[in-house]
């Protein structure tokens, strides 16, 4: 591969590509499209498709009689009209909103941590690095039972651990109380994420010019200041990146809460992504669900939007 | 950068800091240590588990295999067709992208994008009715054709920047001999891209791997059931069995352990290639 590549190299790269006649051009750009087209047409099916099938389904009426006869008449606004009346709409509109802004704190915070950590140089850094990205490879369903069984009020190993360090009285009902319950799904999911903040902000720091710290240095920067005045501003494309990154997958999370409460106890975990589910999968009312689902797409848009305007504030003009 | 793998003289060892990072690893991958424990407990009772497995033993694993089993299999099968079909279209697509001049940067930042937005359950709400439609419901090749969107997006962004690199000129000179683009692109540009087809075709076999989503709508029947939604069921059904099931979860994770022993380099590479660029 490496000769390859330095033999060739030594052609100029620039060198204008002859214009050839119409009728070739044409099968050229012909060409193009039959390298695009399969990926496009894929995309289109299996994005593209489902978020129009979704606003249309959100004004059609979705019964169990309707897989036997294929009938889903239009009914209006009344899916929407159904939704908005739900208590649980409200309620599990709050819990993803919580449940997202807790689970990118905790794993912001311990990821950017363990970045500036990590950017020191010391013998294993690499490997226990590379260890460390184990949870969030492992499949959330795996975690999730997993922490079911940490977690358990009676045999679990964490109220044992807490217990016997005297830290609680009384063993903690993660899972069982509703009070706890969602505070328990966002410390998994923390614990899920971290890694992937880490990577990302890790890689950021990289890219930091080491002299600029040498500079700092010899201006009698502590590290703190150092941290606050110098790392913090040059990492912020990156960390605009990953934040923005890690709401949009939080916000749908649906495998760990199914797994790890089922969106219990008392509804007390309940997500836009479980009450779709349940909606749709559970009482087969396919159009309330794609009504709670079109709402999840928008409370991601947007943050895309933000996205995108924070990217070009960022990576455009002259920075 | 050539230095930085010696032991150069006036770099602190830190030996603090290892100790540190070590401490950091044991608090973070406990719970892993625990299911690993657990599955090695036979007989494990509702009452203590032990800190250490110093009893070690199969009956877990056997009880998992012998009742998991065809799920593992269905897993890999599923795996390993989404991996196929996302690669065939993916390859193809970064290539155009990258070397025919197309001006696509933004246009796939867009694009990728957008396919982070739409929510899994989004995709399965509508997917359902169309699968009921073209009966691919409670079908294998239902299942891969959906598990391959969780790694296409990615394989793109990924072989795309890979692939800028390959100078033009080395698929000009094939043309010149005689190749056409379809030729020169699976004889040379393909191979020259083999880590970078590797990396995509094992994130993606990993996403399709720990799918469930997908799994759990757009089956109705057992006729197809990944080790994911078996998992899901096993602990609605009999939670009693915790060494069986977390057996079965060490078996689940095995991929993700193969993928960071094998791609450790990539693995990192690929989350922030993934995502950041």
């Amino acid at each position: 591969m490496t000769t390859t590549v330095t033999t060739s190299v030594t052609a100029p790269t620039g060198r204008p590509r002859p214009a050839g006649v119409p009728r070739e051009r044409r099968r050229a750009t012909l060409l193009r499209w039959c390298f695009v087209a399969p990926a496009a047409l894929y995309m289109l099916a299996f994005f593209g498709y489902p978020l129009v099938r979704n606003i249309l389904m959100s004004f059609q009426h979705y019964s169990p009689r309707t897989y036997f006869t294929g009938e889903a008449p239009f009914n209006g606004l009344d899916n929407w009209r159904g939704v908005f009346d739900n208590p649980l709409f409200a309620q599990s509109l709050w819990h993803t909103l919580v449940f997202t802004f807790g689970s990118l704190l905790g794993q912001f915070v311990l990821g950017l941590a363990l970045a500036v950590f990590f950017s020191r140089r010391f013998r294993l850094s690499g490997f226990v690095r590379a260890v460390l990205l184990l949870p969030w490879l492992v499949p959330m369903v795996v975690s999730a039972v997993v922490w079911r069984k940490l977690l358990d009020q009676e045999t679990g190993v964490l109220n044992t651990l807490l217990m016997d360090l005297h830290l609680t009285s009384s063993a903690i009902p993660w899972l069982s109380s509703p009070n706890v319950a969602l505070f328990a799904a966002i410390l998994v999911n923390v614990w899920i994420g971290i890694p992937f903040n880490m990577v990302i902000l890790y890689g950021g720091l990289q890219e930091i010019p080491r002299d600029l710290y040498e500079a700092a240095a010899l201006d009698g920067a502590g590290a703190w200041r150092t941290f606050r005045s110098l790392t913090l501003p040059l990492l912020r494309p990156v960390v605009t990146v990953v934040l923005i990154l890690g709401f949009m997958s939080t916000v749908k999370i649906l495998d760990l809460i199914l797994a790890l409460t089922g969106g219990g106890p008392a509804d007390s975990t309940q997500t836009l992504g479980t009450l779709t589910y349940q909606l749709s999968f559970q009482q087969l009312d396919f159009g309330q669900g794609a009504v709670v689902g079109n709402v999840l797409v928008l409370v991601s848009a947007v943050f895309a939007v933000l996205y995108l305007r924070a990217n070009r504030s960022d990576f455009g003009q002259g920075k | 950068m050539p230095t930085r793998a010696l032991p150069v003289p006036g770099t602190p060892r830190r030996a603090g800091s290892t100790v540190a990072a070590l401490a950091v690893l044991v608090v973070l991958l406990f719970p892993l240590y625990w299911m690993l424990n657990i599955a090695l407990q036979p007989g494990e009772s509702l009452a203590a588990t032990r800190w250490l497995p110093t009893t070690a033993g199969w009956d877990n694993f056997q009880r998992a295999l012998s009742s998991q089993g065809g799920s593992l299999a269905t897993s890999l099968v599923v795996a390993l067709g989404a991996v196929v079909v996302c690669l065939a279209l993916a390859a193809p697509a970064a290539y155009a992208l990258a070397q025919f001049g197309l001006r696509s940067g933004r246009a796939i930042v867009f694009a990728t994008l957008i396919t982070q937005m739409v929510p899994g359950i989004v995709i399965a709400n509508a997917l359902y009715s169309a699968y009921v439609e073209l009966g691919l419901v409670n079908s294998t090749l239902g299942l891969i054709l959906a598990d391959a969107s969780l790694g296409l997006p990615f394989s793109i962004v990924l072989l795309r920047a890979f692939m800028v690199s390959i100078p033009r000129e080395v698929v000009e000179a094939a043309l010149v001999d005689g190749a056409n683009r379809f030729t020169a692109f699976v004889r040379i540009v393909l191979p020259m891209s083999r880590n970078a087809l590797i990396t995509a075709g094992l994130f993606t076999f990993l996403f399709a791997w720990s799918d469930f989503m997908f799994a759990l709508t757009l089956n109705t029947t057992d006729d197809v059931k990944p080790i994911t939604l078996s998992m899901y069921e096993y602990i609605g059904a009999h939670v009693s069995d915790w060494g069986a099931v977390m057996a079965t979860a060490v078996v689940s994770a095995v991929p993700a352990a193969i993928l960071l022993v094998l791609a450790q380099k990539y693995v990192a590479a690929g989350i922030t290639g993934g995502s950041v660029k």
